[in-house]
């Protein structure tokens, strides 16, 4: 498929050669269900068999990388919850981790372990909602009612920590919003303890499925040359058999310090796709347990008055923190000028914030390389060759997020 | 202009043997590498990086707009070797009436729609792009929104006059 110029728009007015070809061009979208969330695909279809894909994004393009030009260092973060709201925290977290390089802050361990055990929740449940999306597309109805069940749970479990379902902004630059809450351990325990189970459950349901398997083997093929050369990342590239995951090639936030294993599969399909992500889901649960076991005691919040928010308490007591607490509230601190490329892997690959500072209490840029939008290259690429029934399980195995992918 | 340790980098070593003069500056802030390329070499250089100094992956193409300056854009290459576990920056200075450089999506087909993001949003063009088109905004859309000079709310207009 190489050798094709794939990026062609299709003409918007399209004739078919009389009596030569039983071509046809199919629009999809925007308001597909099966393409979760606002994405076009225009399709030209011979017969049955894909011969061209035009992907046509942007219907959710929001501007975020401009409002954040226009906001403080900290009023970005709440903003990066809305880029990709399935893993809120994992963009929390690389923005406050890159803002932390350009300002060269420590941060607690404590802190450290519990954006882990967050994010690698986030994970699950992004992965949770994946399952769900992607097996309902298949006919597999009861998978989405399980999934969503403990989406749920996962849900509630962030509101107990942070007062909300989905838009945590949990992570602030320098540390947490605030400290985990009383009785947490009870929380994540009783997850610990269902989770498991239900992974075995949805493996059970759909492992040796015999529809689910007919409908994801050696169906949505790209080659691993290929898929490296649109940026895919993420699993689908661990399910073409390469071993890449920013957690263990450049660790963050500690994950150096955490035993797990990085799934990878050979056979580049849907299948393979399906396998890694319930692998990675069993692995960050290994990782949430090892989190939750060796949590260290100590502060939530870096020692850095002109940046951290300081304690109520102190706030009413002492002039200082009163100064401090009036500058941050008002202006805003100032970071050094520089940039920084952060690299963490969110549930759907690289995730990277390209932060520009020129020394003022506002970012002077902010790029969001997101997973979705480089995912989403390679989609002409898994179309064409396969009918159009398989372009529903190729696109569910993408699993994108359209405001990830818009910004 | 590049210090004696960065000289000594294979990525730099393998660029500067190939192409002379392409590199015209470079840095190591805070533990990243950029090379500052000059635009009118991007192509090759990346196509050096690529093929010689294994950066088999291209994260992305973004920009910034240093607006009093002039040139006036800097175009960023985000670039990744998964064998060496490294990461680069290349940066261009592009400016002028029309800010332009040409495209690397004959390197990596993933350039393709940030670049077309990057046109989109800043008004870069990228000459022998296969189908430079507006990607996030409409296509009628008038200005370049991520310019700095382009107001934060857009530009109000009257719901009372005719426009």
């Amino acid at each position: 498929m190489a050798d094709t110029d794939i990026f062609d728009p299709i003409p918007e007015t399209y004739e078919p050669q009389a009596g030569t070809s039983r071509r046809m061009v199919l629009n999809m979208g925007p308001q597909h269900p099966s393409t979760h969330g606002v994405l076009r695909v225009l399709i030209e279809l011979d017969s049955e068999t894909i011969v061209k894909a035009v992907p046509d994004i942007g219907y959710l393009h929001t501007g975020i990388e401009k409002e954040c030009e226009a906001k403080t260092w900290q009023q970005v973060v709440p903003l990066t919850d809305r880029v990709d709201y399935l893993a809120n925290l994992s963009n929390n977290l690389c923005y406050c981790l890159a803002v932390e390089k350009l300002l060269g802050l420590e941060i607690p361990p404590r802190a450290q372990f519990m954006r882990v055990l967050l994010t690698e929740i986030t994970r699950i449940n992004s992965h949770l909602v994946w399952l769900g999306t992607s097996a309902i597309d298949l006919g597999a109805m009861s998978v989405f009612f399980y999934c969503f069940r403990e989406r749920e749970e996962i849900l509630r479990l962030f509101e107990f920590f942070s007062g909300q379902r989905m838009m945590t902004s949990y992570f602030r630059i320098g540390g947490l919003a605030l400290d985990a809450p009383r009785g947490w351990q009870k929380w994540v325990q009783k997850f610990l303890d269902v989770m498991p189970g239900r992974i075995e459950m949805f493996e059970g349901l759909l492992n040796e499925n015999p529809i689910f398997k007919r409908r994801t083997q050696g169906v949505g093929f790209v080659s691993l040359e290929n898929l490296l050369d649109c940026g895919v990342t993420g699993p689908m590239l661990r399910a073409a058999g390469l071993k890449i995951d920013a957690r263990k090639d450049e660790p963050y936030s500690s994950y150096e310090k955490f035993d797990f294993d990085v799934p990878t599969r050979q056979e580049n399909d849907v299948y393979a796709r399906y396998l890694v992500r319930m692998e990675e889901m069993k692995q960050s649960l290994r990782i949430i347990r090892q989190a939750f076991e060796g949590m260290p005691e100590g502060p939530y919040t870096a020692d850095a008055p002109k940046v951290v928010l300081p304690d109520r308490e102190k706030m009413k007591t002492q002039m200082e923190a009163l100064i401090y607490h009036f500058k941050i509230v008002t202006e805003g601190f100032r970071v050094p000028a520089g940039e920084v490329y952060q690299v963490i892997e969110s549930p759907r690959g690289e995730l990277g914030y390209y932060v520009v500072s020129d020394g003022t209490s506002k970012p002077y840029r902010v790029f969001m390389r997101t997973p979705s939008f480089g995912n989403l290259q390679a989609l002409s690429d898994m179309f064409i060759g396969f009918p159009i029934a398989d372009s529903i399980a190729s696109l569910g195995s993408m699993d994108f997020v359209l405001g990830d992918t818009d910004r | 202009m590049i210090s004696e340790a960065l000289q000594q980098h294979p990525a730099v070593t393998s660029v500067s043997t190939r192409i002379p003069g392409a590199i015209v500056g470079a840095s190591d802030d805070l533990g990243e590498m950029t090379l500052q390329i000059a635009p009118a070499r991007i192509v090759e250089t990346c196509r050096v990086l690529k093929h010689h100094a294994k950066y088999i992956r291209l994260s992305g193409v973004t920009c910034v707009d240093r607006l009093p300056r002039e040139p006036r854009f800097d175009v960023v290459y985000l670039l990744h070797s998964v064998e060496l576990n490294q990461r680069l920056r290349l940066k261009c200075a592009v400016g002028g009436e029309t800010p332009e450089i040409h495209t690397v999506t004959g390197v990596w087909r993933g350039a393709n729609w940030y670049e077309r993001e990057v046109y989109d949003l800043f008004g870069v063009r990228f000459i022998y792009h296969p189908h430079l088109t507006r990607i996030l905004m409409p296509e009628y859309w008038q200005g370049h929104p991520l310019r700095k000079d382009y107001p934060i709310h857009g530009f109000k207009y009257s719901y009372t006059e005719e426009t």
